[in-house]
């Protein structure tokens, strides 16, 4: 039979696909509906947050911190409770990682604070002494690209049907509303930064990066 | 049409592969050095503005291996291989030759992109598909023209029956092309909501959903990129240094079928102790471990082809480059399915245990499997013979060293990170701080750093003797043997 194969390529290339797809329909289908549903109580992110994930995408802080605490006491006991999958549920795409070369941040809003971040992003070795981060001193210059994020939530609930302007859930409305709901919450997070160019910034209708990250980092609960 | 004498073949397009082989070898590797570094001293960090931090370098490193150096060495094998074991020259078809070069050049565009995008911080974020979606169209493009390729040169072929190297192509192209796109499916934003940058996209899938398929592919990428078409290259180039014939065949059978079969329910062991169903892993967990019979039979069946021949080892350099990527290939597939138990992964899943696992493969089985191919063929390729024996000796010592130095504290670093995360005193507490788990591997991560560097000069090394063995004078006939004049037939 294998000789046969041997001499035909075409269905030799059809046995091959076939031994090596089906694995993966058996192993990834069945938990597609199961998965996708969220916790109660799990909130898409504000489009301040996501231009937030987009700063922690670009720079790949993924790939030193995991956002994701396994069901150990020692896990546990460090960073709260054990992750759930509907947690993760308005996660377009999941950010759990592979590496912890810092720790895990999935609950770093419930101990961190947003002056705590500021200076970590500044000059990460004067809030953890020996840290091996760089700082990204750039996240102060660079300004948070908040347009793609509205268009990304914007698709998310137009495809994905995520509950944006539902009852409880984050208000997404126009462009227009959104700038204005955008710079509120952005408003809160200046307020408690020292650092006078964002704030200088800030007052001129600027975002920088930093003020969205920290509303990613502070959201991460 | 049988030729009525040997068969030129035309090696235009895999000189091009070669040569991009090497150029991204060196690229991939001076940033993989110096991310090595930046760990042991993170002041490194700041040499280029936000361009050259750990984050930015990351992905670049990766994608720069993988996808530069590795995917040119398999697209150069191919475009060697190909026509010797389908007795067939690429310039009896005009239009094969097009496609060859239409590959090359569209690949090469790809690559500068993905480079110029990674750098200012375009990336998905899924590791090893970071790029967005107007390049992964670009990369699905040059997959094609590589499929064009296979299946074109296959269509013409003179030799009835496929080489054991070809099926692995074969399978290469259908695996990668698969699990690349399911993986990539995305939703570009700006196309729906008419807001924002236009190259950026939002995933198909959702948290856990997309953590499953991301690791179906990051697994199997490993699998079909790092195994199955490394696996192709020693079937054609360890007989044919050697001049023994492969072991068996039916054991090649069996660990082809065996690997096709087993390989693809393994990706789940990325995901133990995570929110995927318990069921997911324990399968996951389970085929890593019968993943050990098909691989080490590749493995076993390479390292009796050198059956009462062993003595070469001593007189060819090549035949030690693949001997030991071989045993490095056991090495590496057994260790994947000691990190798979649960128990073991417990401890070592997001350590560095992880990045050693995957270099002491990539360094030592697909790094020296590639670097050999290159010696075997540039002789036949360029009609010179290798330059240097002896630095092929010192190369060899210098990178296997680095290899072991890498690996070895990258053990080390792991298991003690793994030990002092789960760490608690008497009274139940944990005993370290977080940062405590950090300091401590410094010494570690400079032993890696010095590892990989060791491995980059070998490579430099590598690249002399190349250049001086294409710079040499022209050979009238075909080489006798890849290794320098003199070694045995």
């Amino acid at each position: 039979m294998f000789s046969w194969l041997e001499k035909n390529p075409f269905f030799f290339a059809v046995a091959v696909f076939i031994v090596i797809a089906y694995a993966g329909i058996i192993e990834i289908l069945p938990d597609f509906a199961n998965r996708a549903r969220p916790l109660e109580g799990i909130k898409p992110p504000t489009v301040l947050e996501l231009a937030g994930k987009h700063i922690y995408m670009k720079d790949s802080c993924n790939a030193c911190h995991t956002q994701m605490i396994r069901p150990f006491k020692s896990e546990t006991d460090r960073y709260g409770m054990y992750s759930l999958s509907g947690e993760y549920a308005y996660d377009r795409p999941h950010l759990w990682g592979s590496k912890r070369t810092g720790p895990d941040l999935k609950r770093v809003g419930n101990y961190r604070t947003t002056d705590w971040h500021e200076n970590h992003m500044l000059e990460p070795a004067s809030v953890v002494p020996g840290s091996l981060m760089p700082a990204y001193k750039h996240m102060f210059k660079n300004n948070a690209d908040i347009e793609t994020a509205y268009g990304e939530a914007l698709t998310t609930k137009k495809v994905f049907n995520v509950p944006y302007d539902m009852e409880g859930m984050p208000k997404l409305g126009t462009w227009e509303e959104t700038q204005a709901i955008v710079k509120e919450q952005a408003q809160m997070i200046v307020d408690e930064m020292k650092n006078q160019e964002v704030k200088d910034a800030f007052a001129r209708g600027e975002i920088r990066e930093i003020v969205a990250i920290i509303a990613y980092l502070n959201s991460l609960k | 049409m049988r030729p009525s004498n040997a068969l030129n073949y035309d090696y235009t397009v895999a000189k091009y592969f070669m040569f991009a082989t090497i150029l991204f070898g060196i690229i991939g590797m001076a940033i993989g050095v110096i991310i090595a570094f930046q760990m042991a001293y993170p002041d490194l960090n700041y040499l280029a503005g936000e361009y050259g931090t750990f984050g930015r370098l990351r992905p670049l490193h990766t994608s720069g291996v993988i996808f530069g150096f590795m995917l040119s060495g398999i697209f150069a094998t191919w475009y060697y291989i190909g026509q010797r074991v389908l007795k067939v020259s690429m310039n009896e078809s005009p239009f094969l030759m097009f496609i060859g070069k239409f590959h090359f050049y569209l690949y090469m565009i790809v690559m500068v992109l993905a480079v110029i995008s990674l750098f200012a911080g375009v990336s998905t974020s899924k590791e090893y598909a970071e790029l967005e979606w107007p390049l992964d169209i670009g990369v699905v493009l040059v997959w094609v023209l590589w499929g064009v390729s296979i299946f074109g040169l296959i269509g013409i072929r003179r030799e009835k029956t496929l080489y054991i190297s070809l099926w692995y192509y074969i399978a290469t192209f259908l695996g990668v092309a698969m699990l690349y796109l399911f993986n990539n499916m995305s939703v570009p934003t700006k196309l729906i909501s008419g807001y924002g940058d236009w190259w950026h996209s939002v995933s198909m899938y959702a948290g856990t959903n997309d953590a499953l398929v991301q690791w179906w592919y990051g697994h199997n990428a490993v699998a079909f990129v790092f195994t199955v078409a490394i696996i192709a290259q020693i079937y054609y180039f360890l007989p044919k240094e050697s001049g023994q014939p492969v072991f068996s065949y039916k054991l090649s059978l069996f660990a082809f079928w065996g690997l096709m079969f087993v390989y693809l329910w393994a990706g789940g062991h990325h995901l133990l102790y995570s929110t995927v169903p318990d069921w997911m892993q324990t399968m996951g967990s389970v085929f890593s471990v019968v993943l050990i019979l098909p691989s080490w039979g590749s493995a076993i069946n390479m390292l009796l082809t050198m059956k009462g021949e062993w003595v070469q080892i001593r007189e060819n350099p090549l035949i030690k480059f693949m001997i030991l990527a071989s045993t490095f290939y056991m090495f590496s597939t057994l260790e994947g399915p000691i990190l798979s138990i649960k128990s073991v992964n417990a401890l070592a899943h997001f350590t560095d245990w992880i990045p050693g696992h995957v270099h002491d493969g990539t360094l030592g089985w697909v790094g020296f499997m590639t670097m050999a191919a290159l010696y075997h063929m540039t002789p036949r390729v360029m009609k010179r013979e290798i330059y240097s024996k002896s630095l092929m000796e010192v190369q060899f010592w210098i990178q296997t060293t680095g290899i072991v130095l890498y690996f070895a504290s990258m053990w080390i670093a792991g298991i003690t990170q793994g030990m002092m995360w789960r760490a608690t005193d008497q009274f139940g507490n944990l005993a370290y701080s977080f940062i405590d788990t950090v300091t401590v591997l410094i010494p570690y991560y400079w032993i890696r750093a010095i590892g990989g560097l060791l491995y980059l000069v070998g490579f430099f090394i590598f690249t002399y003797n190349i250049y001086k063995s294409m710079s040499a004078k022209e050979l009238t006939k075909e080489p006798f043997s890849a290794s320098p004049a003199g070694v045995r037939g």
